[in-house]
């Protein structure tokens, strides 16, 4: 290959690069952790019961019942996942009333029809549907329920022996309402005594989408209002911007072109971090803002070295074109073990944690990519583009290099 | 420059600032917040000014204003915000609390809830030091077989030696830590790691030319050659790090302050700890020493 067309591959090389972030970013955006965007990010544990141990069913069956909730409420792209043995964790983008909306969903909703010594005669599985309304008579909100055929049955028998006698609703341990048992009720009835017609429409929901196999208890919720989240996204990006704008000055400042080499291999690596979120579809929290400041350092400090390295061997009396050659081949083994020893940790951060260390794992993972093929490669070819078209003349460019 | 040489005074230097560090944690402890020992943290944005008295009276309606129960003036830039810890409460006893404060105040917005109850926030730091030890396991491995296992020993020293002083100077502070100084402890691991392997690179090249008298020079002159990097490489981050610090806004405080104190030990540790540290490994620690020199 003549040095021409190398010349224009490693160009080509570049502009891909780019090219691929940008497209990536436009098509997928980046994922902002509900700490950036706002939202509530709820972590549930299940609770075994006498009769029911936690497994793998459990958790689908949770998994299911939850997410319908979720829809039911209509939230735009809710997410819910396994965490561990036994915890979901259940994301909601800015909700009016989280509190409200943790409660409903954290429910177990076990409906319960009990005699006046609390017995428990029938619970809710049988019901098929439930809907609120307004109760034609007295203008009073109701739940008017539906009961499969086995359900129907057993109602039917239990209605015909409490004729006259009075059966109380329980949902959980809430108590619904206390009616007497006029008639035989077989496959539909009603529950009222609701204040309001949210509420009874809340409860239908909950009864329409089941009960859930075990209770859940709240271990841990986090809600990020909408104002506070644009304040967090302001001050991020002003700060991220600050810091490249500073590490931009301070690297022109300290090597003078090179220093400007460096700036815009760092302007690349930016992109291309963007690019690897936006393309893996990761989700960048605060902690992952974290990540990528260590990886940024680790960038910096790895074109320092290749600068100081190439300074170096310019004082030997090396020539440019031989200096930057071995510099950069000297400074490589440096790079390569301290960027290795943190994937290393941060590759075990990820396996081992959850949540927000995991972010902070996740993210330093992508940019330690991203930050070495930056010093390795591009800030390589921006060197030889430099020295090829003449702009980088000779050691003198080098700061301290000279003799 | 002699920097192997005064080593013994370096090491005082260190010993006396962790010594001071673990004094204070061991008499007063760390001010962990929600996230380590669990609780409620609330915040809620009013569209006027109201006092916190006028807060009080309003908990005190939900039975809320209990022992223990924290409210102070938030550290919100251009909105007037109050911030209430308590113990964990329940989505109900935070939504009763938000429809009192709606009915007394008006417009009320929670700018931000977070309830950890306490296992869970246990259940993180023992997954994060599990973490790092199995971290540390692997780094001793891969150290050992690129440089040597005294490497590998003196790089996790220097490393120990940052998380210490970190740790010691918020004991000292007593700055209130949640996730974000863990994830800025991390950090601070990373870099202390990196920024002693650049050196002992230099150490492993110098190694090869074979014109130093003995060990002691050998590791001298590569901290050395390796100074105009640690220098930039600093004077670069610190700047960087300084200015979010003081201009990023409250939400990465916490997180810029860790980094902060971390980048400064971390820098000191790699030229004054890690480098010196192996020639004390072979002057002082035979099973370490290995077939060097």
């Amino acid at each position: 290959m003549g040095w021409k067309q190398k010349q224009i591959l490693k160009g080509v090389l570049v502009i891909f690069v780019i090219a691929i972030s940008v497209v990536s970013f436009w098509h997928s955006g980046i994922n902002l952790g509900l700490d950036l965007a706002g939202g509530t990010h709820v972590v549930l544990e299940a609770q075994d019961t006498g009769t029911r141990e936690v497994d793998a069913r459990t958790m689908a069956a949770l998994n299911r019942i939850i997410e319908r909730r979720v829809n039911q409420l209509g939230l735009s792209e809710p997410r819910i996942q396994r965490s561990g043995d036994r915890r979901l964790i259940v994301e909601l983008p800015a909700v009016d009333d989280p509190d409200r909306a943790i409660q409903v969903i954290g429910r177990t909703a076990q409906l319960t029809f009990r005699d006046t010594d609390d017995n428990i005669l029938m619970t809710g599985e049988h019901l098929v549907d439930a809907r609120s309304e307004y109760d034609q008579m007295y203008r009073n909100p109701v739940i008017n329920f539906q009961l499969d055929s086995t359900g129907a049955q057993r109602f039917a028998q239990i209605t015909q022996a409490m004729l006259g006698e009075p059966m109380q609703i329980y949902l959980d341990d809430e108590w619904l309402y206390t009616g007497t048992v006029e008639s035989v009720i077989r496959d539909r009835g009603q529950i009222r005594g609701f204040g309001s017609l949210e509420e009874a429409e809340e409860i239908a929901m909950l009864l329409r989408e089941g009960a859930l196999p075990v209770p859940l208890s709240i271990e841990e919720s986090r809600t990020v209002g909408p104002t506070l989240g644009q304040v967090s996204i302001d001050q991020s990006l002003r700060a991220g911007a600050l810091g490249l704008l500073l590490v931009g000055v301070a690297m022109i400042s300290l090597y003078r072109l090179p220093g400007i080499i460096a700036t815009v291999t760092l302007g690349i690596y930016g992109m291309l971090v963007v690019g690897l979120l936006a393309g893996l579809q990761a989700v960048l929290t605060l902690p992952g803002i974290a990540g990528l400041i260590l990886s940024i350092g680790m960038a910096v400090d790895a074109n320092i070295i290749i600068f100081e390295r190439i300074k170096e061997e310019l004082r030997f009396g090396k020539t440019l074109r031989a200096s930057v050659e071995s510099g950069f081949r000297r400074a490589m083994t440096a790079i390569i073990d301290a960027n290795i020893t943190t994937l290393i940790t941060a590759l075990v951060l990820a396996y081992f944690t959850v949540g927000t260390v995991r972010g902070f794992a996740v993210t330093l993972i992508i940019g330690i990519f991203a930050s070495m093929f930056c010093a390795l490669i591009i800030t390589r070819i921006l060197i030889d583009f430099a020295y090829d078209w003449k702009v980088l003349k000779g050691g003198h460019n080098f700061v301290g290099a000279r003799r | 420059m002699d920097f192997v040489g005064k080593r013994k005074i370096w090491y005082v230097i260190s010993v006396l600032f962790i010594i001071t560090g673990i004094l204070f944690l061991g008499v007063r402890g760390l001010n962990l917040g929600i996230d380590f020992r669990g609780g409620s943290l609330i915040e809620f944005g009013f569209e006027e000014i109201i006092t916190l008295d006028e807060f009080r009276e309003v908990l005190a309606q939900v039975d809320l204003d209990e022992e223990g129960t924290v409210v102070q003036p938030s550290e919100q830039e251009e909105i007037f915000g109050i911030l209430l810890r308590t113990r964990a409460l329940t989505p109900e006893e935070s939504e009763s609390l938000t429809i009192a404060l709606r009915d007394e105040f008006g417009a009320v917005e929670q700018l931000r809830a977070e309830t950890v109850w306490p296992t869970i926030g246990e259940e993180l730091t023992w997954r994060a030091i599990l973490a790092l030890v199995v971290a540390s396991l692997f780094i001793i491995i891969y150290l050992s077989f690129r440089f040597e296992p005294k490497y590998a020993v003196a790089a996790l020293l220097a490393t120990l030696h940052d998380a210490l002083i970190v740790i010691g100077f918020f004991a000292l502070v007593f700055r209130e830590i949640n996730t974000p100084f863990v994830a800025g402890l991390l950090t601070i691991i990373g870099y202390s790691i990196n920024d002693s392997i650049v050196i002992f690179d230099r150490i492993r090249e110098n190694k090869k030319f074979k014109r130093y008298k003995n060990y002691h020079e050998l590791i001298n002159a590569s901290i050395i050659a390796n100074l105009p990097r640690s220098i930039n490489t600093s004077l670069t981050t610190l700047l960087c790090v300084t200015a979010i610090f003081l201009f990023g806004g409250v939400t990465i405080k916490t997180f810029m302050l860790t980094l902060l104190v971390g980048f400064i030990a971390g820098t000191y540790s790699s030229i004054f700890i890690a480098s010196p540290f192996l020639v004390t490994i072979e002057e002082k620690i035979p099973f370490l020493r290995g077939k060097e020199v």
